[in-house]
């Protein structure tokens, strides 16, 4: 039976390759290699870090950190999950991939939360956008891995660029949420008093949304893992190119190891990610309280004073 | 006094096209042919009204009346559709951004029903909150914001986080909010509304007292006529975007303009509206050394009353009855001294007429001396019960004679 195809066929795929290899790529080359720039700055520089840092001294500062944000439990899960990370030899890759997650989550918020905010002022740019942000979610990786390579070359730094395309959308969307869902009254008293619109937001809308917004972190953090192995097609290292490797040559072990290393870090910043989420709901600290709280130990007792009424 | 607030003719619109709407109305057509019309709704109608410096002005209406609106305009919370706010002379509504945001931040200060402070800040930073916006340095306005905390009593919970404290707390902590910036102008929406009814009787003698100290300009929005009665010193009955009377309590009260605004105050305790002023009459006496018993007596029939009132050298010094005449002199001429009662109910011409209950119940009139315990007038049983018992008809009886006449008419029914 006759279907259109058969006497006339767009020719899509020619199009694409018109625009991007005959228009894109040859007038924004340096657009798209001055992207780079910061990107690979901040990769490097944390990949160095983490990698000079000896292996006990930054188990002890993480299990710190998850006790200190959560529980005891989770301090020792931590401990646990990074000596056998170490012990299975995959030390190294991990801390390639865990500098590449955080330079990814980094650049998803420095671009999210600002889109995010727009997006909850303009409900004409909301509209325009979340169309967007479904293409983002619902398009498989595979698909940008193609232009991404064409345009930006195969290494690490494309790579974190496909994972942050990937990773990006739920930090915009729950940035977006959360101040939208600022009690309209609060709004209303925060202008009535006489606040301009940017104290509105620094004073009223962020702190209030912090605990919506720190949600939508957890989200693209656990996004962005989940890219981990997708991003080593286009070069990327650490733990996805074990798995990659070990998949190529059928090394059923290899990949083990470096998928074991996955879910063990997926696991830990999850954890620790939505600790540092929840606790503001029962204390519900400013912003700059739980920005310190990513960096600081504190006593996870009551403070004095504080009546002993928490439930713990 | 000086006008602080004058609102010409303001109307809102919520709809695409207010101009057309407000063109509608202006041609005689109802608020629902409108909607039916043109899918707009009139929020608020061709309001006037004026607030003098230090008055408390409460607008009273159900909700859906259009009463919130009106006074988020008066901020320009909401944006009028026409009309004219002025504040000291000066035009709110042609006010640009930044005159605007200066007015909002020195002169004008809100309180909200739902109190509306900031979860996130502690009790002192949600009072701290205005002045914080307007840059003021940050000594200052800790010292000014624990300064209106005292005022209202919370300077002890300064630290604590707003949802630790009760809702008439939390109210208090909202009224320092806005005292903090010391403003002239203190917009209240239905403050007390969200409280429950004894702590918003405590509320209303609080702000009552705070008011006498401050002498701010209030407009205060309310739902509750009672409310309305004793906070406002004018009151304005608002009905579907208008207002349909605005006066002092015992105008509402006692002169309703219409079947809605009366509807509304047949069932205010009007004891506690009117004063003794209202049912007042002359001062009625005789100096004691002038007169004896038969002469009081006499007196008694002609005004067709059951007690005196006795002066001495000018000064009120008691009160004879007719019982206490008889028991005194068995009826005959006998010293008068003896029958007179020296303690007597009192009263002051601005006391509400709950305050003479009593003595009205125990069917003795009651002296009004005014400060300076000049004896200013009379106040019978029969007036107030009158006054009490009326429903509809004009109850100023200011004329005096007609007032007697109506009490004598009482009397002898009363004494039976």
């Amino acid at each position: 039976m006759w279907q259109p195809s058969d006497s006339f066929e767009i020719p899509l795929d020619v199009w694409v390759e018109t625009v991007i290899k005959g228009w894109l790529v040859p007038n924004f080359r340096d657009l798209f290699q001055a992207v780079q720039v910061p990107i690979t700055t901040v990769l490097e520089g944390l990949d160095l870090a983490l990698q000079a840092i000896p292996m006990p001294l930054f188990t002890l500062a993480l299990v710190l950190v998850a006790w200190a944000v959560a529980s005891r439990g989770l301090a020792l899960f931590t401990l646990v999950a990074l000596a056998v990370v170490d012990l299975i030899g995959v030390w190294p890759q991990t801390m390639t991939t865990l500098a590449m997650i955080l330079t990814a989550v980094l650049f998803c918020a420095i671009v999210g939360v600002p889109l995010g905010i727009a997006a909850a002022r303009r409900d004409g740019f909301e509209k325009g956008l979340r169309p967007v942000l479904d293409i983002m979610q619902t398009i498989p990786p595979f698909v940008y891995l193609v232009p991404i390579v064409m345009l930006f070359g195969v290494g690490m730094t494309p790579g974190i660029i496909a994972t942050i395309i990937f990773a990006l959308p739920p930090i915009i969307r729950l940035t977006n949420l959360g101040i939208r869902s600022v009690p309209e009254d609060l709004i209303e008293a925060a202008y009535a008093f006489g606040s301009s619109p940017r104290q509105v937001l620094w004073e009223v809308q962020l702190p209030l949304a912090l605990r919506t917004i720190m949600a939508g972190l957890n989200q693209t953090l656990m996004l962005a893992l989940s890219m981990a192995v997708i991003a080593a097609l286009i070069g990327a290292g650490g733990l996805g190119l074990i798995v990659y490797t070990g998949l190529g040559r059928l090394d059923v072990g290899a990949a083990t190891e470096g998928g074991l290393g996955i879910v063990l870090l997926a696991m830990i910043l999850d954890r620790i990610t939505q600790a540092l989420g929840s606790e503001s709901t029962t204390k519900s600290p400013g912003l700059l309280e739980t920005l310190k709280a990513f960096f600081r130990i504190r006593a996870p007792a009551n403070p004095p004073g504080s009546g002993g009424q928490s439930v713990s | 006094m000086t006008e602080k607030i004058v609102v010409k003719n303001l109307s809102k619109v919520f709809g695409d096209d207010p101009d057309q709407a407000l063109e509608m109305i202006r041609k005689g057509k109802t608020k629902d042919e409108v909607l039916a019309e043109t899918g707009q709704t009139i929020g608020v109608q061709s309001v006037n009204f004026s607030v003098e410096e230090g008055e408390v002005f409460v607008v009273m209406g159900l909700s859906g009346s259009g009463k919130s609106t009106l006074v988020r305009m008066l901020n320009r919370l909401i944006e009028a559709s026409e009309g004219e706010i002025r504040f000291d002379g000066q035009d709110m509504r042609g006010a640009d951004a930044a005159t605007l945001r200066k007015l909002r931040l020195e002169k004008i200060a809100m309180v909200f029903q739902h109190f509306a402070l900031f979860p996130h800040k502690s009790v002192l930073e949600n009072v701290e909150y205005g002045l914080k916006v307007a840059r003021v340095p940050a000594a200052e306005r800790r010292e000014r914001a624990l300064e209106a905390l005292r005022k209202v009593g919370l300077a002890a919970w300064a630290d604590r986080r707003p949802a630790t404290l009760s809702g008439g707390m939390q109210q208090r902590v909202g009224l320092a909010r806005g005292l903090a910036v010391d403003p002239e102008i203190l917009l209240m929406d239905e403050p007390f509304s969200a409280l429950d009814p004894l702590i918003r009787r405590d509320m209303q003698n609080e702000l009552l007292e705070l008011q006498r100290e401050l002498r701010k300009t209030i407009v205060f929005i309310t739902h509750d006529l009672d409310e309305a009665l004793t906070l406002g010193d004018r009151i304005a009955i608002m009905k579907e975007g208008r207002f349909v009377q605005v006066g002092t309590a015992e105008e509402i009260v006692g002169n309703p303009a219409d079947d809605y605004v009366a509807a509304f105050t047949q069932d205010v305790d009007r004891a506690r509206v009117f004063d003794v002023a209202s049912v007042m009459e002359p001062p009625e006496a005789l100096e004691l050394a002038e007169t004896d018993a038969g002469a009081v007596r006499a007196r008694l029939d002609e005004l067709g009353r059951d007690a005196l009132h006795l002066l001495r050298d000018g000064a009120l010094a008691g009160l004879v009855t007719r019982r206490s005449l008889a028991q005194a002199a068995g009826g005959g001429g006998g010293p008068l001294e003896g029958a007179m009662v020296p303690e007597m109910p009192r009263a002051r011409p601005g006391d509400v007429l709950r305050q003479v209950y009593d003595a009205c119940s125990a069917g003795l009139p009651v002296a009004v001396c005014d400060e300076e315990e000049r004896f200013v007038g009379v106040v019978t049983p029969e007036a107030v019960f009158e006054l009490l018992a009326e429903d509809k008809n004009a109850p100023e009886e200011e004329d005096a004679p007609d007032g007697e006449e109506k009490a004598a008419e009482a009397a002898p029914a009363l004494s039976a």
